[in-house]
């Protein structure tokens, strides 16, 4: 299991959940903070790997 | 007349300091089970099954379970945040697990995993001291 794309969703899912139940009590709220949690969690991970691309290191 | 309900004016379910420091133990070491203790038996599943799940990730991809050491101010924040996640963090260094492999590729993502397991353990144990004290 090395794929990087893989265990940042894998990371982000667990963070999401542990963060949604943790701060919302009703279902459908914490699905929907879930959600946009872990929409946030990816989308930033991947604007900011394009914006490092042309960065070598 | 209404009145606005209060923090104040909500029950205080454990309040007593004997019984909020078992209760915060008790969180600590099963992470969900200070959830548990009060009521909140859904969040409480939820909790004893991610963050064991998260540590044992961590463990899987090689992290390390960090040692006190003073010396090092970063590995010795990274041993509290690793103990802060109880049980697992108590059996992989019973069983000598979480060496780590510094060379392996997941090394930093189980590192990543093992300590964002303990801290958001300490978070669940810090809810469940609020819903003890009446502040949720």
């Amino acid at each position: 299991m090395t794929s990087h794309f893989l265990l940042l969703v894998l990371f982000s899912f667990f963070v999401s959940l542990v963060f949604s139940v943790l701060l919302r009590d009703e279902p459908r709220e914490q699905l929907r903070t879930g959600a946009m949690m872990f929409g946030g969690f990816i989308a930033t991970a991947i604007v900011l790997g394009w914006l490092m691309f042309p960065f070598p290191l | 007349m209404t009145t606005k309900s209060t923090t104040a004016e909500r029950p205080r379910a454990a309040a007593e300091p004997g019984t909020l420091v078992l209760l915060c133990l008790a969180a600590w070491i099963i992470p969900g089970a200070g959830h548990f203790w009060m009521g909140r038996r859904q969040k409480a599943i939820v909790f004893l099954v991610a963050l064991p799940a998260m540590f044992l990730i961590g463990l899987l991809l090689k992290g390390r379970v960090f040692p006190f050491e003073l010396s090092e101010p970063l590995v010795g924040l990274a041993a509290v945040a690793n103990l802060l996640a109880g049980a697992p963090w108590m059996l992989a260094r019973l069983m000598e697990a979480g060496a780590g492999t510094v060379t392996a590729a997941t090394y930093e993502y189980g590192n990543c995993f093992l300590i964002v397991s303990g801290l958001l353990n300490f978070l669940v144990i810090l809810d469940a001291y609020d819903i003890a004290l009446g502040r949720k």
